[in-house]
């Protein structure tokens, strides 16, 4: 194993995936630097979420395999076969991979703060107080403290996709997971939640992050992945994928995207 | 005299009114109550324990259940009651069972009746496994409709399963069950007349103990009768306040203040203990 790939903080190795007969990963390799912000595009049904989901194990994956700061993730081995993971220990290394998800998913029966400090309480054992502390910190970091004591159904979409951010970064992960973060908002709302993300950005979080978002992948990803049919087609500074990409099926997607938002 | 008028000249209405207090139903109505609360609550955990068997990975567990599902919702309670009366006779345990009262067991004796344990034992646990076939598919209603993206963000926080599944998902579920189980109660509250037949002083088992011997059978099925829609009536309202306070109604997610101390009661124990060690 080489330095670089020992430490990095994720390492997908020829990723496979099947659905059944669909084999929607075809050998995903690709690597993640601490501190690093790396932004997957590409049509849908490329594969790019169920990738994002095998990183934190959401999904199984069927061959490869996926390294958290050179930890396997979800398997380990056993007599030279790889079995899954005992459950508590995926749990253990999950409670160190944030996510945000694009239906928010915040738990409908606990107010805001609620929703932040379950996690370090059930999972970290945190002190209540110490929790509560924190948890009303992260609703400031998001602009939401007057929130705090909000059920998500008082909450507009980009209300309660903040606080879905502070009820992952309560978890203090080492890197964070954005699946379609501003897909399901109305488009008024969608600046409010980039701008929570840019800011974690600049703070230096290592960032997986899905999105239709060109402007955010172009402004804030120090790298651009573009995945089609389940393989990652082509990678690089956002820079040059936007203005000079080498494959013909980046070109065409670019081009489809970037009009439609013109 | 036309046959109305017979009957109505022979009703002893009298009769209700005199009996309708007697201690006999007093204890009667007092032995159903406690039959059909502890009959649901097990029950219902025994369909909380079914849906666990039916999605484990050990396939055998979830044969398990549905052989039970299938049996105890294919034959008729009756049935099920009266071959656990005699269950308990091959069990050798008639014996120890019939000697003891369940008055005596509770602390206190209101009537001096004998109320064998063995009768009551055995209703018991007829209805508490009856209930628990039907209460597996209420539960698994509620459980299934809680979004998969509940559990995902449990697990993506680092929450186990049974974590997810205590504080995020069956807190949830709950408020799809409670009307159901609601129900569920109610036929419960009646249901449990069936087991007068292995001669419980239940509340219809009071009223055929006083009604036979006195020529009075309609006139105490009258009063057992009122008893029952006394509770059942009770029973409406209390699950109204109930489901009320769980905001299962208004389907407003946080519109009921939550609280379900069972769920929260562990915490607190462990929290206490952690801080006992601190």
């Amino acid at each position: 194993m080489s330095q670089a790939t020992a430490t990095a903080m994720v390492d997908a190795q020829d990723v496979h995936k099947y659905f059944h007969q669909n084999e929607v990963l075809r050998g995903v390799s690709l690597q993640v630097k601490k501190g690093e912000v790396v932004v997957i595009i590409g049509p849908s049904g490329s594969g790019k979420t169920t990738f994002l989901r095998c990183i934190n194990h959401l999904e199984k994956i069927n061959k490869g395999r996926i390294l958290i700061e050179g930890e396997p993730m979800g398997y380990r081995e056993e007599g030279g076969k790889l079995v899954e993971d005992r459950e508590k220990n995926i749990a253990r290394m999950r409670s160190q991979i944030g996510m945000v998800f694009q239906r928010f998913n915040l738990f409908p029966h606990m107010t805001a703060l609620q929703n932040i400090m379950e996690a370090p309480i059930q999972v970290k054992g945190v002190p209540r107080e110490e929790a509560e502390r924190r948890a009303r910190e992260l609703l400031a970091k998001v602009g939401l403290s007057e929130k705090a004591d909000a059920y998500p159904a008082r909450l507009s979409g980009g209300q309660q996709q903040r606080v879905a951010i502070a009820r992952a970064l309560a978890m203090d992960p080492k890197i964070m997971l954005f699946d379609e973060a501003t897909s399901a908002l109305d488009p008024e709302l969608v600046g409010e939640v980039l701008k929570v993300m840019r800011q974690l950005a600049e703070e230096g979080m290592t960032m997986v992050v899905v999105t239709h978002e060109m402007s955010f992948a172009r402004d804030v990803a120090d790298r651009v992945i573009f995945m089609d049919g389940g393989v990652v087609v082509e990678q690089g500074k956002p820079a040059d994928i936007f203005s000079n990409p080498r494959e013909e099926r980046t070109r065409t997607f670019l081009r489809k995207v970037l009009e439609a938002e013109a | 005299m036309n046959p109305i008028q017979s009957f109505l000249k022979s009703y002893n209405g009298a009769a209700v009114a005199h009996n309708l207090f007697a201690p006999l139903i007093l204890q009667g109505i007092i032995i159903t109550i406690i039959l059909a609360i502890l009959s649901q609550l097990t029950g219902a955990i025994i369909g909380l324990i079914l849906y666990f068997m039916r999605r484990a990975r050990l396939k055998p567990l979830g044969w398990i259940a549905e052989a039970y599902i299938w049996l105890f919702r294919g034959t008729p309670l009756l049935v099920q009651i009266l071959a656990i009366y005699l269950a308990t006779s091959y069990l050798g345990l008639a014996r120890p069972l019939q000697a003891s009262n369940i008055f005596v067991v509770l602390g206190f004796d209101p009537t001096g009746y004998a109320t064998a344990l063995r009768p009551f034992i055995s209703g018991f646990i007829a209805l508490a496994l009856n209930e628990g076939a039907y209460m597996a598919e209420i539960v698994r209603a509620g459980i299934e409709s809680i979004d998969p993206g509940q559990m995902e963000a449990a697990k993506s926080l680092g929450m186990t399963y049974w974590q997810g599944m205590r504080r995020i998902v069956l807190p949830q579920a709950m408020r799809v069950i409670l009307p159901p189980l609601g129900n569920e109660f109610n036929s419960m509250l009646k249901n449990t007349s069936l087991v007068f037949d292995i001669s419980l002083y239940d509340l219809l088992g009071a009223a055929e103990a006083i009604g036979s011997p006195s020529f009075l059978t309609l006139e105490l099925l009258t009063v057992a009768s009122i008893w029952y829609l006394v509770m059942t009536t009770v029973w409406t309202f209390i699950q109204s306040a109930i489901e009320r306070r769980f905001g299962a109604s208004t389907r407003e997610p946080g519109g009921g203040k939550f609280n379900w101390s069972i769920f929260a009661l562990p915490d607190r124990l462990f929290r206490q203990s952690a801080g006992a060690r601190i």
